[in-house]
This record gives structure tokens, C-alpha cells and sequence, in this order.
């Protein structure tokens, strides 16, 4: 153990901890900026300078491991002016758009400058002229207002291994770019919004569809659907000062009512009818051996767009199944429509997902119109939700509970867990262990694939079968996986896995790229935690029991993969390059 | 203008009856078929090690006089990183070049002693005679690239110019043309290619 002093104050830490997670353990928080808990610390800020006795130079507390006989001064007036003027050169650089800026109120650049009172008027400004990149339509990368901290960078090249963003030049030049300097459309970015999540201030943003939100709930000729994404009903909440992982799905239900929409769905119900479709899926594969194995799932857009681009060797093995995201919409404007005699024209389908790539999967592939017109209209993230009440004055907080429109918004706790990884994964082996056996698992929590773990497996018994399961996330983590079943298929030996989940953020959707600001494991792992207390919470915790669902194929849909179901709920892949250009 | 970077031309894989797998190597794997055979050399040379990326860098710069993207593309594919990596390097260092560059570099040392004896008006002469700016330092002829560099370590001759690897010290604007000008006049005579 390392033994030293900061601010006079004994502490005692692991050797290679920081000098600033040292302090943290002695309740002194050094003031930082370019740092995230997730990620290593590229050093470029310079806040977080301290001095150590005796040493000549101050040092950079994120970076520097604490070592014996330290002692540490973490605020002293030099120190504080230094911060200051770095402060002050930073905010030279950035422009004065705070009062417009997508991370006004949520910005820790801006906090920082609240934090250190710098006037404005001291600071002569230079700040480059670059139009934004919008080509996604996604996510908008603004680089004026980037300050080169380097957690996009790192995010998107070792945690994602996507390598869409790279930091191009030097100096006062350096920017965040894709490769070539060309737009983010044509590189391999595959939306996950994993950036935009890191990203210390405004330079990272999603694309603010609320607008055309508002415009489609105030035209009396259109008749608005919501649906609402499993995850952001334990992580809405953090927008509004409770704790993550609180569950608020029926005051969400409440919330969309006084919005102005007509119908209020969850996609937990068709993240249901997803699994009766997979789970079908991997019968058909593993029981009936009618397909390739491993079967891998598909319900995370941007892990499809990774796979067509790098991994398109498993396109065969990739589940048809459209998302559940999809499927709602496209049930909506066919299965509702029908039902309540409305015009599938005038339906005009919401979903509050906690993804950016959401927004690029409804209009990925012509399947995506399979209702005859687009599923799902408009895609908003979590924070664009949370603008939206705001804006609205409604008081959230204390609003009634509500239900939803039981047609397509009954869940069972098995399509709930999608939010987490590992729950489609779990929900899928409840279901296709009945379809196989006809008996339930014995155990209903399936433990060896909840957690943080990068890449987790188990193996289940299913009536004397062995099935071996996999479950990744972080598209890092997939190579580890994809090219173990490689290797076996290239050595003619059985495959490892028999089922694949992938989801492209870390932690799964809870973590997704639309999500409250502010994610580390700590949030994660509460978020995940309020997740599984929902499904523990359900009386149905089988998708294949949900009555809903039930009365879904006996009314309309016939028979899970039968040629109703394949028309409206599957889709295809194709191969497609990493650049475009 | 940056050029076309080459596409990632990976065939479509055909449909495989469902129960053959198929054994296609994941794209970053498998390089495509050389349309820079020369540049293909200078990688095996380097035994196709990413760690010797500068070097081959500076190599193919050598070869095309500066760093087009589409090979710049092919080197990352053929070293099996990712192309945002290549660029990042290439970017980063003030000897690779982008853009073309003019068969003669004209390299104003805007260091502090050459700052301090007025190098800038030098640089606004050369400019404006040749027809550059900063956004676009290379005339249309692709004669003359102008740069600033930061200290030749000359301070002694400040201001100085360096054209190609000639140094010319204790400039100024006029005699800078006239520099310029005998450089013309050298090509008009001995066109070489």
C-alpha cells in the first residue's frame, strides 16, 4: 500500500491509483474536466494540476499514480490561479452559445465556468468557423465548440473499436474528425451515440427531433402513438434529480397522456413478441438444425450496422427478427389500426428509445415500411423525452400513475430486462427452454449472464442439450467472441456458442448514447438493478405468456414465423462498406 | 480538395445454403487486391508491422511526393488498422503532406528571430506574387508550395528562406522575388519533369 499525504490528510491506497482518486477516498475532489470515469485519462485539460512538496512543476492529478511520501496540495492561490487562467484559455477557444446550446444546464464545461466565476469580458476569443456535421442524422458533431479532451476519440476507438473518430492535426488545429476530414455518414460510424454520452460539452449532441413532435401532436389530422423503450423507464427519472434505476413507467404512461398522444404503448410488449419470434428462431436452428449456428440477435441497430460493415461473414447467423422498436411501429399501423378502425395514414408512431442509432434503423431498409407506410416515424432519446416534459410543464414528479393502451403496452418481466445486457439473452432462454421442453426453467433468473462483464458466457441445460450462450457488450468485446466461432468453423469443430448477444453499449441499453448524462458503472449498474426488480416485480415473466401477445398471433399474426409474421416483423441484411467514400 | 478515398470493395457474399457456414475472414483480414503495388512493396519491406507505420509513411511520401488518401486507405487496410488511425498519424506530423505539394517547396522561417526581423511581410510578398494563401499554399501549376516553418536554426541569417534545399539568409520582400523569379527562370530554361 502507497502511503501519503494529501491536504495534510493521511491516505493509503493500492499502488498505481491516481492522485485523484486517492483524494476522492479522502473526500477532496479535485476539480477535473477532460477525465471520465469510464475512460483513461488523456491529460489534456490541465485542471486538475496539483502541486506535490518539494517537486519543481505542478503536476496532473488524473494521470499520475500516488507514490510514497507524497504530499499533496490540492488547492493553494497559485494553484486556484492556474485552474483559472487554463479555464479561461479553454472558454477562449469555445463559443458563447450556452443559451442554445443542446447541453445548456447539463454541461460540464459550463459547470466548471459557473464554478470558477470567469468574467466573460477578460477573455479575447478565437473560435474557428466549421459548419456542424449533420450527416447522420443521428448525432451532430459541432466542433466549434469542442475542447479536445479526447474521450470521443477513445470511446469510439477502444471502447466501441469502431474507429469512426480519430483526432486529426496538432496544435490549435487539432480537431475531431473522421478519417480524410470526411462527413460522419461515410465513415464506419455506426450511431451508437457512445460519444455523444462522453462528451464533456455541447460538441457532441443528438439530432433534436422534438420539433417535429410537437408539430405532429398539434395537427388535428394526424393521430399520435407513443411507445416507450424498456430502459429509459429507470433512467428518465435522473433528468428530473431521482436516483438511477428508479422505475417510472407509469407516470411515463401518465406524462404521454397529457402530452397530447392518442395511444400510449410500451415496446416491452413487442420486445416480447420479439422473443416469441427468436426464441422460435433458435428452435428452428438448434432443436430442428433448419439454420446456421450460432444464432445472434439483432434488436441493437447499431451492432447490425457494425456487423454488415465488419462482420458480415455472419450475416446468416443474424436473427431476422426486426427490433422490437420496429415491430411495435409496425403493428401499430397494421394490428391497432385494424382494430380501432383508425388510418394507418394518420397514425403517426413515437418511440422514446435511449438510442441515437434509433433514429438511422426506421428508415434503415424498405422492411422498415412494412405497414405499407414508415413503422416508426420519429425516434427521440431519453434526454429529447425529458426536454419535452420540461417544455411542457408538466408536473412529472407528482403526476397520478397511468396505464397504457393494453393492446400493444402489456409486458411481461421477461421483455423488460431487455434494457440490460444480457436480458434479451435471458428472456429468450425462458422462452425457447419452454418451447424446447415444454416446462419452465427451474431457476428464472439466469445469473450467469446479468453483470458488467465484457463478455459473459453460461451454458444451460435444455432437456439434455447442452446450449452455450454468449453475451457481449461494447462492440470491442465482439470480436473476442465472433472470432472464437471463427476459429471453430474454419477447424470444422462445433461451434462454441450456440446463442449470441450483442449489444453495442456498454452496460446495454441502460447505457445507451441517448441516456441521462453523467454514465459510469455505478449509474449502470443501478440502472440495471431497477431493470431487474421490474421484471421481479411482474406476475408474467414469460414473453410467451403475455395474453396480449397471445391474443396478437391467435387474432392476427397465425403462427410465430409463419408468412404474416415474416412479412411484417423480419428483415434482411446486406454487406455494406466502411466508407463511403 | 481531398481526392476520393478508395471504397471498401467488399464483394456481396453469396447466399450460403443454410447449413454450410461460410468462411469468409473478416474484412480487416484480408487486403484487397493491390492497386498500389509500389506501396504494397514498401509494406512488405516493413514486414507489414502497424508499429512501422511512420516509416512506411515517409517512404510512400518519398515515392508520390506527398500522401494520397486512397493509398493512405490501402496502408491501413494492409496493415490491418483502422484507416481513422493512419489519418491521425498523418495529420499529426508537419513533414507529411495531404495535399500535393508544388515541385518547389519555398519555406519561410517564422521563428521568433525571424519573426522579430520582420519575416511576415516576406511571406505576404511571396503570397501575393504567386497567387497562395495559407488555405491554399500551392500555385495552379503546381510549380511552388509556400510554408511557414517554425526555427531553421539560422537565426544568425534571419530572415531566411529556404527553396527546396537551398537556404537564402537576410531576406527581404524584394529580394525574396527576385529568388523566386531565378527559380523561374531556371525551369523555363531546363523544364525537368
Amino acid at each position: 500500500m502507497i502511503t501519503a499525504r494529501i491536504n495534510q490528510i493521511e491516505v493509503q491506497v493500492p499502488p498505481g491509483t491516481s492522485i485523484l482518486d486517492a483524494a476522492r477516498r479522502v473526500q477532496v475532489n479535485i476539480p477535473t474536466l477532460c477525465k471520465h470515469r469510464d475512460l483513461l485519462p488523456t491529460a489534456s485539460c490541465g485542471i486538475c494540476i496539483v502541486r506535490n512538496k518539494g517537486g519543481n512543476k505542478l503536476i496532473r492529478a488524473c494521470c499520475t499514480p500516488l507514490e510514497d511520501g507524497m504530499e499533496i496540495t490540492t488547492h493553494d492561490r497559485e494553484i486556484v490561479e492556474v485552474r483559472r487562467s487554463t479555464l479561461e484559455l479553454i472558454l477562449s477557444n469555445h463559443p458563447q452559445a450556452c443559451l442554445t446550446c443542446g447541453r445548456n444546464g447539463e454541461c460540464e464545461l459550463q459547470s466548471l465556468a459557473a464554478d470558477f466565476n470567469i468574467p466573460m469580458e477578460s477573455i479575447k476569443r478565437y473560435v474557428k468557423d466549421v459548419p456542424p456535421d449533420t450527416s447522420t442524422g443521428s448525432i451532430i458533431l459541432d466542433f466549434t465548440k469542442c475542447i479536445k479532451c479526447g474521450r470521443c476519440v477513445q470511446v469510439c476507438q477502444d471502447v466501441q473499436n469502431v474507429w469512426a473518430l480519430s483526432l486529426l492535426d496538432r496544435g490549435i488545429n487539432t480537431r475531431m474528425a473522421p478519417a480524410g476530414d470526411i462527413t460522419l455518414a461515410e465513415s464506419p460510424c455506426v450511431k451508437c451515440g457512445q460519444c455523444s454520452a462522453h462528451c464533456p460539452t455541447g460538441a457532441i449532441v443528438e439530432n433534436d427531433e422534438t420539433p417535429s413532435v410537437w408539430e405532429a401532436l398539434h395537427d388535428p389530422e394526424k393521430i399520435c402513438v407513443v411507445q416507450i423503450a424498456p430502459s429509459v423507464r429507470v433512467t428518465v427519472g435522473e433528468a428530473f434529480g431521482l436516483p438511477p434505476g428508479t422505475n417510472l413507467t407509469r407516470k411515463l404512461y401518465a406524462a404521454l397522456r397529457r402530452l397530447g398522444f392518442k395511444a400510449v404503448f410500451d415496446t416491452n410488449f413487442s420486445a416480447d413478441v420479439t422473443i416469441v419470434e427468436e426464441a422460435s428462431e433458435f428452435i428452428e436452428r438448434f432443436v430442428h438444425q433448419r439454420g446456421p449456428l450460432p444464432l445472434i440477435t439483432s434488436c441493437c441497430p447499431s451492432w447490425t450496422d457494425f456487423m454488415e460493415k465488419n462482420h458480415y461473414d455472419f450475416i446468416d447467423n443474424f436473427s431476422t427478427a426486426k427490433s422490437p422498436q420496429q415491430m411495435l411501429g409496425v403493428l401499430a399501423k397494421t394490428y391497432y389500426a385494424e382494430r380501432l378502425k383508425l388510418d394507418p395514414a394518420k397514425i403517426f408512431m413515437v418511440s422514446i428509445m435511449p438510442c441515437t442509432a434509433k433514429k438511422y434503423e426506421l428508415s434503415r431498409t424498405e422492411e422498415m415500411y412494412a405497414s405499407g407506410h414508415k413503422d416508426v416515424d420519429v425516434a427521440l432519446t431519453t434526454r429529447e423525452l425529458a426536454r419535452m416534459l420540461k417544455q411542457s410543464g408538466i408536473d412529472f414528479l407528482n403526476l397520478a400513475d397511468g396505464d397504457p393502451d393494453s393492446i400493444l403496452g402489456e409486458y411481461s418481466g421477461a421483455g423488460t430486462i431487455f434494457g440490460a445486457t444480457g436480458g434479451v439473452m435471458e428472456a429468450a432462454l425462458r422462452t425457447a427452454y419452454f418451447y424446447a421442453t415444454g416446462k419452465k426453467l427451474a431457476k428464472i433468473e439466469v445469473e450467469s449472464v446479468r453483470g458488467l462483464a465484457g463478455v459473459k458466457e453460461g451454458q444451460i441445460d435444455v432437456g439434455g442439450a447442452k446450449v452455450r450462450v454468449a453475451v457481449a457488450h461494447g462492440l470491442a468485446n465482439v470480436e473476442k467472441v465472433l472470432d472464437r466461432v471463427r476459429e471453430a468453423r474454419q477447424r470444422g469443430l462445433e461451434t462454441p456458442y450456440h446463442f449470441i448477444e450483442v449489444m453495442a453499449c456498454p452496460g446495454g441499453c441502460i447505457g445507451g448514447g441517448g441516456q441521462p448524462y453523467g454514465v459510469d458503472n455505478a449509474r449502470r449498474k443501478l440502472r440495471m438493478a431497477g431493470m431487474y426488480q421490474d421484471d421481479a416485480d411482474r406476475t408474467i415473466r414469460h414473453s410467451h405468456e403475455n395474453p396480449e401477445v397471445i391474443r396478437l398471433y391467435e387474432d392476427f399474426l397465425g403462427k410465430p414465423l409463419g408468412p404474416r409474421a415474416h412479412e411484417l416483423l423480419h428483415t434482411r441484411y446486406t454487406a455494406r462498406p466502411l466508407y463511403k467514400r | 480538395m481531398i481526392s476520393n478515398l478508395n471504397l471498401e470493395t467488399q464483394g456481396q457474399p453469396e447466399a450460403a445454403p443454410a447449413s454450410a457456414p461460410l468462411s469468409k475472414p473478416n474484412t480487416k483480414n484480408s487486403p484487397a487486391p493491390a492497386p498500389f503495388p509500389k506501396v504494397a512493396l514498401i509494406i512488405e519491406r516493413h514486414g507489414r508491422k502497424p508499429a512501422r507505420l511512420v516509416p512506411i509513411l515517409q517512404e510512400v511520401q518519398e515515392e508520390y511526393r506527398y500522401l494520397p488518401p486512397d493509398v493512405l486507405s490501402y496502408v491501413a487496410r494492409s496493415l490491418n488498422i483502422a484507416p481513422a488511425r493512419v489519418f491521425g498519424v498523418a495529420t499529426f506530423y508537419a513533414h507529411f503532406a495531404i495535399k500535393p505539394k508544388g515541385k518547389h517547396v519555398v519555406r519561410l522561417c517564422d521563428g521568433t528571430a525571424c519573426h522579430v526581423k520582420d519575416s511576415v511581410p516576406i511571406l505576404d510578398a511571396i503570397r501575393f506574387r504567386l497567387g497562395v494563401t495559407e488555405a491554399q499554399p500551392t500555385t495552379r501549376d503546381l510549380l511552388f508550395t509556400v510554408e511557414t516553418v517554425a526555427c531553421l536554426g539560422a537565426c544568425g541569417l534571419a530572415p531566411v528562406l529556404v527553396v527546396d534545399d537551398q537556404v537564402y539568409g537576410a531576406m527581404n520582400p524584394e529580394k525574396a522575388l527576385a529568388v523566386l523569379e531565378s527559380v523561374r527562370e531556371q525551369e523555363r530554361k531546363e523544364p525537368s519533369p
